[in-house]
């Protein structure tokens, strides 16, 4: 489904991704672990198109497309999801508003009709129950006045109503309680399919204790530097990062 | 300014968008026969008085007014340049048979390029050809319209028709309430109006009635022509309402050319007048050449219990200089204030209001959104003044500006003025930028930057928007659209 193949970004010059290569089947759950300043963010930000990352070096093949050339909106067409670590606020516009739009957007890059409104509202409410939101929260400005727990929860919420093939969790855990963590995990695996997959970039041990990746991969200086599974999580949450990345040095 | 050069019953606008070559510096019409001397003189003055049959008061409230304006100076204190206009350079009556004969005879003959605004407006056909100014006889179904409508609210006593019929017809009221809002030497650009007004609307709301249908000039669909100095006034009596929509998002082309309207308001006791603007006149060509100065004057003024309420949406002329105002006389009186003002390429706009507390417990509320793009220029300016009579007064001001690329600029300038203790003013301002993050996250959810620009917008104006009657409100968000389109990316 996703293929990186020796994927080289920089920020204003400077290298932040030094060959990075991961390969995503559908089905399956990966998890990036790693430092600060590793490259986790650059990576989502690389695969979801934004600007101002330059790709140096490497390819991104999404469901066979070169995924590099397509602009942001035609990634989303595609299937490719970014749950964003800092959700922005859209004053004045509804999620309502907001989710027709993308919903509109992605029907009309498929040759669909707009959606009509009762179909809208009755999958808008699924899935906020599913994020066990208020459904007053479909009539709030997207992200206005949100609390942190609430903003990750309403990324979660977006995803399950757009339904992409591979969605990124650009640490959606920090910020969120326990409880938070638990109904966005569970509300993640709800939503897991054969078809499907994600990427978990994290800090934390806590939400791969719900979503059981099938690989872990410790991302240090721009590359994975160590690929396993749930147990790598465990022993990174024991020993730290030092013990793995003093092996790549 | 804003009202019948674009509205749907007014042939003008788009009359004057054909023939713009032939235009020079505003209002000459090139038909010579039927045109009074070139110039501005009290002769002039008296042949419109007469040309238009008007009764003797109205010479009198022109010539003063026309003396008043020889002795100011043509203000250029707003925030924005223009040359001096030269007001012996201008025709300043035209018959309207002349002009009706210049009309197009059908839509064949309306400029393309403002048929695809109209197609992109969703205005329909038939619609289209009122707004465009083609011969009535065409549109007969439209007219019989406007004329059961007019019939309707005779019925109830309200008084809805053009400022000639109205002095024809309701002389007294007329001289009742004419220039007590605005005087006619109120300001360098009202005193030309007052001393040369061609036309304009008059509607008047008897005691205690609520009336039906938002009233716009569209039900007025045969009135005859109005020029560029057009005046307004509306007289809501006791306890009475009524809604009023200016404009219409048709759009008025034609060369850098003045308006200098007038508006006034007069909510007698208990009444409550609601005043909806959409503006789009012709904003000039991308490198700011032409389009239309838009100086006018709008007040209204609200006696005890009253209420007025001006929504605006500008989104056209090269340059906007209008403060619609509200003068709280009466106790308990309220007035307000929403506004959203765009401005791209070139234009310049400095609008805001006035609220001017006299009565006590006298409330004001003032929404501003400025919304800037391209190389213009959008000012806020705005007063709040509290006399010493006006005992627990209450203000609240929120302006906005939201910013569309680095070349641009947003300006607030709120005066406030308190001599009363116990008055309460607050203001909040706030600047923002449609930036990078905002339209990434859009296209991250496949939503492409246009349209998220679009949707940002909407949401930043909504509550202004949300005082709109809701098909203006459909208007209000297409034009919006189309005028800041291409502003980003």
């Amino acid at each position: 489904m996703l293929e990186i193949r020796n994927l080289h970004a920089s920020v204003d010059g400077k290298p932040i991704l030094k060959g990075l290569s991961l390969t995503i089947n559908p089905g399956e759950i990966h998890a990036i672990m790693g430092p600060n300043g590793a490259g986790k963010s650059t990576l989502a930000a690389v695969l979801a198109g934004k600007e101002g990352y330059e790709v140096t070096a490497g390819e991104v093949l999404f469901e066979g497309q070169d995924l590099l050339a397509l602009s942001p909106e035609e990634r989303s067409h595609a299937g490719l999801f970014l749950a964003f670590q800092y959700p922005v606020e859209i004053p004045g516009v509804s999620m309502v508003q907001f989710l027709r739009a993308a919903l509109n957007a992605h029907r009309a890059a498929k040759g669909e009709e707009p959606i009509d409104t009762a179909q809208l509202m009755s999958l808008l409410r699924e899935k906020a129950a599913l994020l066990k939101l208020d459904p007053a929260f479909l009539t709030r400005s997207v992200n206005e006045g949100f609390s942190g727990g609430e903003r990750k929860r309403a990324e979660i919420f977006q995803m399950a109503v757009l339904n992409p093939r591979l969605a990124i969790l650009d640490e959606t855990d920090s910020g969120l309680d326990i409880d938070a963590l638990r109904i966005v995990a569970e509300a993640v695996m709800s939503l897991h399919r054969p078809d499907n997959a994600f990427l978990v970039i994290t800090h934390y041990h806590r939400i791969l204790q719900y979503l059981t990746p099938n690989f872990v991969h410790i991302l240090a200086d721009g590359r994975i530097v160590r690929t396993g599974g749930p147990e790598l999580a465990l022993a990174l949450e024991e020993k730290g990062y030092e013990p793995f990345l003093s092996q790549v040095v | 300014m804003q009202t019948q050069n674009h509205l749907p019953d007014d042939p003008q606008a788009v009359l004057e968008a054909h023939l713009e070559k032939e235009y020079k510096w505003g209002f000459e019409v090139p038909l010579e026969e039927e045109l009074a001397p070139k110039g501005l003189s009290e002769d002039i003055i008296e042949y419109i008085w007469q040309k238009k049959n008007e009764p003797p008061f109205m010479l009198d409230f022109r010539m003063r007014a026309y003396r008043a304006w020889k002795t100011m100076k043509e203000p250029h204190w707003l925030n924005g340049h223009y040359d001096p206009i030269d007001y012996q350079d201008a025709y300043y009556y035209a018959s309207p048979k002349a002009l009706s004969e210049k009309q197009p005879k059908s839509l064949d003959e309306i400029d393309p390029e403002i048929k695809r605004m109209f197609e992109r407006l969703g205005i329909p056909l038939e619609e289209q050809a009122i707004l465009a100014g083609v011969a009535v006889d065409a549109v007969l179904d439209s007219v019989s319209v406007a004329t059961t409508y007019k019939e309707r609210l005779a019925k109830m006593g309200i008084i809805f028709c053009s400022m000639s019929e109205a002095l024809q017809n309701h002389p007294d009221l007329v001289k009742k309430y004419l220039g007590t809002v605005v005087p006619y030497n109120d300001n360098f650009f009202a005193a030309l109006n007052s001393a040369v007004f061609s036309d304009g609307s008059f509607v008047y709301i008897p005691k205690g009635v609520r009336c039906p249908v938002e009233l716009s000039t569209y039900f007025r669909i045969n009135a005859r022509k109005t020029g560029q100095f057009e005046r307004t006034l509306i007289v809501a009596d006791e306890g009475a309402y009524v809604s009023y929509l200016e404009g219409c998002t048709a759009p008025a082309r034609s060369e850098h050319q003045l308006h200098a309207a007038v508006v006034e308001l007069i909510a007698l006791p208990g009444s409550y007048i609601k005043y909806s603007t959409i503006q789009n006149w012709y904003p000039g060509d991308k490198e700011g050449r032409g389009g239309v100065l838009n100086f006018v004057t709008k007040r209204g003024i609200a006696h005890e219990n009253a209420k007025i309420s001006w929504t605006q949406l500008e989104t056209g002329a090269a340059i906007t200089w209008k403060y619609p105002s509200v003068i709280l006389k009466g106790d308990n009186s309220v007035g307000e204030f929403y506004s959203v003002a765009v401005t791209n390429k070139y234009q310049q706009a400095d609008t805001g209001t006035k609220m001017i507390h006299i009565g006590k417990n006298t409330r004001s509320r003032i929404v501003s959104k400025g919304i800037s793009a391209g190389k213009s220029n959008n000012t806020y300016r705005g007063l709040v003044q509290v006399l010493p009579s006006a005992e627990n007064a209450r203000n609240f001001s929120q302006c906005d500006s939201l910013l569309i690329g680095s070349q641009c600029g947003a300006h607030t300038f709120p005066y406030i003025e308190t001599k009363n203790p116990t008055a309460i003013v607050e203001h909040e301002a706030t600047t923002s930028r449609i930036g990078e993050e905002i339209l990434f996250y859009c296209n991250q959810r496949g939503i492409p930057t246009q349209e998220a620009v679009e949707l940002i917008i909407n949401g930043y104006c909504q509550e202004v928007l949300a005082q709109m009657p809701l098909e203006f409100a459909v208007e209000a968000r297409k034009l919006l659209a189309i005028s800041l389109e291409g502003s980003v990316g």
